[in-house]
């Protein structure tokens, strides 16, 4: 939405254009008429605060092993609100600063699952014949496959690390917005303006990027709110199962060092839960949001525009 | 040199394991500034010869023949080299004004597209075109901002005009550019159309089924039938006195104005067009035809000269068939199709 608001104004030489400030404020009138999508995007606006705001108030004495001096998996206490880990560090602490992982892997995952989902369904797409064949073959294969294994590989393969789960969560979830991406861009293709576009001299790039992306990109933008929601997922799986960066820290690495620090044994739920429910929290935030703004964009849903 | 020369134009289309054929041989010659209308019913091939002429056609049509667009082959034409002629040499305005622009960019984006495309131009230098174009077909350049769904049928078929202008063509070709448009907005869009070309010697090639909104705007006539051209000449002379009896059904189906003859008893034509597949040989248009003798039905039919710069595609254009026309059709003896009597001409 960002973006959106201010495109008009970094294009050089033109004046602020009125009719797509219209169309914006249109579209944040009818998204705050829908209460879900408000709350959500309030989760979300917390969730992104706290997390930007970490490093002013969460320093390296209160996340490094040896320099934290607090008790070991100590309950809730007037000191530690959401107790402590068997390192002695403040949970609190640990789920504020892990938001910053989670929320950066699970949008930069988005990112690129949009990149390769919008570039293939694009190209599949408006290129028809065995081009549009072989890349819908591509992409039913990897529909097929089954994304959890194949992103443990991949993740295995390429090393820990903040950049592997990042690819291997991009590179496992693609493929269904490459058939929502080129489904869009059939019919759009099939308007004759795409015919106008081919009569006044435009080539396949031209046509793509000018003509069948923007009207694409609605689509886009909706399925990615709601990517983001299941990558964030992907990643606290991915990282539960050891495969993320062992040094930094993220929900799915509190829960796998709350369940190989003998959490569970200990009965320390302070320390197995607040991740979990943080989890909950920003999936559900994502998926509120997403909800409305599909909700808003769908011009099937919209009435009384 | 003329402008414009087609030369024996087939197009055909791959219908499963058949072609069949929708243009069966056109030839026409246009010069720089001159205005030709293509009339015919739906299916007599006059958009496909048309959209074939710049390549447009889908994959599925194969095209032969020659068309020399200023003594070049465009259908032998390179990619690239057809892209360039395209717009910058000769432009299309489209049926359906309502589609044919793309619902989210703005107006001025759009105008702008082939003059960044085809010159070498600032985008600023662009915008002014376009604001120049704008204000030349009537809608006020401050528009330039708005997005197609805020304009009229009309005013938006005003914008695919000036598109078409954007690149000073030295030929237009309008496909029904006045479709699904209200008789006075018709009226209007094609008075502009007259305008522009003639200020800036334009040649047009202008597509219709409607014979009187072609006699009116353009300088030559020319009608189709059934893949193949059937009449063509001066547009006045055409529509008054057709010497084909599928021109004559057409202009009869108009009733004229101010005579209440031609308004209770309007002249149509039975019958459908052949299906492109099911051509016979003998004149295509036989079988539906009021004044068919048997020799429509066996020997073939070319475009015959028929007067000073007129030329028609029947027999009884030939000296030897003259005579024919008061002879009655059923006293045919070697009619093999019993002969379908319909409106009388």
């Amino acid at each position: 939405m960002t973006s959106t608001a201010t495109e008009p104004v970094s294009r050089p030489g033109a004046t602020p254009a009125p009719p797509r400030q219209h169309a914006l404020r249109r579209f944040v009138r009818a998204f705050a008429a829908r209460p879900s999508g408000l709350v959500g995007l309030g989760i979300l606006l917390v969730v992104a605060g706290l997390a930007l705001c970490a490093p002013l108030f969460i320093g390296n004495d209160q996340l490094n092993v040896v320099m934290v001096n607090g008790p070991t998996l100590a309950p809730p206490s007037g000191g530690y609100p959401l107790g402590t880990d068997q390192a002695g560090r403040s949970i609190l602490l640990l789920v504020i600063w892990g938001a910053r992982s989670s929320l950066s892997i699970g949008i930069m995952a988005t990112a690129l699952t949009m990149l390769l989902g919008s570039s293939v369904g694009l190209l599949a797409g408006h290129y028809g014949g065995w081009i549009g064949k072989g890349l819908m073959h591509l992409t039913d294969w990897f529909i097929a496959l089954p994304g959890l294994p194949l992103a443990m590989s991949l993740a295995a393969v390429m090393g820990q690390g903040t950049a592997s789960i990042t690819v291997a969560i991009g590179v496992t979830s693609w493929a269904s917005t490459a058939r929502l991406v080129r489904a869009q861009t059939l019919s759009v293709e099939a308007r004759p303006f795409i015919e106008r576009a081919r009569a006044l001299g435009a080539g396949n790039t031209q046509v793509m990027l000018r003509h069948v992306l923007p009207n694409v990109t609605p689509l886009i933008l909706v399925s990615s709110t709601l990517t983001v929601a299941s990558a964030i997922l992907s990643e606290a799986t991915l990282t539960f199962l050891g495969l993320g960066d062992p040094t930094s820290v993220s929900w799915g690495s509190m829960i796998n060092s709350a369940f190989s620090g003998g959490a569970v044994t200990a009965g320390a739920w302070w320390y197995l839960l607040p991740p979990g429910l943080a989890i909950l929290i920003v999936v559900l935030g994502f998926t509120l949001t997403g909800r409305a703004v599909e909700h808003v964009l769908n011009p099937r849903a919209v009435n009384g525009r | 040199m003329s402008l414009l020369k087609v030369r024996d134009l087939r197009v055909s289309y791959r219908t499963g394991v058949r072609e069949s054929p929708a243009v069966r041989g056109v030839d026409l010659t246009l010069e720089r500034g001159q205005t030709l209308g293509l009339a015919g019913e739906s299916g007599s091939g006059k958009s496909t010869m048309a959209l074939a002429l710049l390549r447009l056609l889908p994959p599925s049509a194969k095209v032969t023949g020659q068309v020399l667009f200023q003594d070049e082959d465009l259908l032998t034409a390179k990619w690239s080299r057809l892209r360039a002629v395209r717009w910058s040499e000769a432009s299309v305005v489209f049926q359906g004004a309502m589609s044919a622009l793309n619902p989210v960019r703005t107006i001025g984006d759009q105008l702008m597209e082939p003059i960044l495309l085809h010159e070498k131009v600032g985008e600023k230098a662009a915008r002014r075109r376009a604001a120049e174009l704008l204000e030349n077909v009537g809608v006020p350049a401050r528009r330039l901002r708005s997005y197609p769904h805020e304009f009229s049928g009309g005013q938006r078929q005003r914008i695919m005009i000036a598109m078409a202008l954007a690149c000073r063509p030295d030929l237009i070709i309008a496909d029904e550019p006045t479709t699904a448009l209200d008789v006075m907005v018709q009226a209007q869009i094609l008075q502009l159309l007259t305008d522009l070309v003639r200020e800036q010697g334009v040649a047009v090639i202008m597509i219709s089924h409607d014979l009187s909104v072609l006699t009116q705007t353009c300088d030559r006539l020319a009608v189709m039938y059934a893949g193949r051209m059937v009449e063509h000449g001066p547009s006045e002379q055409v529509f008054a006195d057709p010497r084909h009896p599928y021109t004559r059904a057409l202009a009869g189906a108009f009733p004229t104005i101010g005579d209440p003859s031609s308004r209770r008893a309007p002249t149509g034509l039975p019958g459908d067009p052949p299906s492109p597949g099911s051509l016979g040989a003998g004149c295509s248009f036989a079988p539906r035809c009021p004044e068919a003798v048997a020799a429509c039905r066996t020997r073939e039919v070319d475009l015959w000269p028929a007067g000073p710069r007129r030329e028609s595609a029947c027999l009884r254009v030939l000296p030897e068939f003259a005579n024919l026309a008061d002879q009655p059709v059923a006293d045919q003896p070697v009619a093999n199709q019993p002969v379908k009597e319909g409106g009388a001409v």
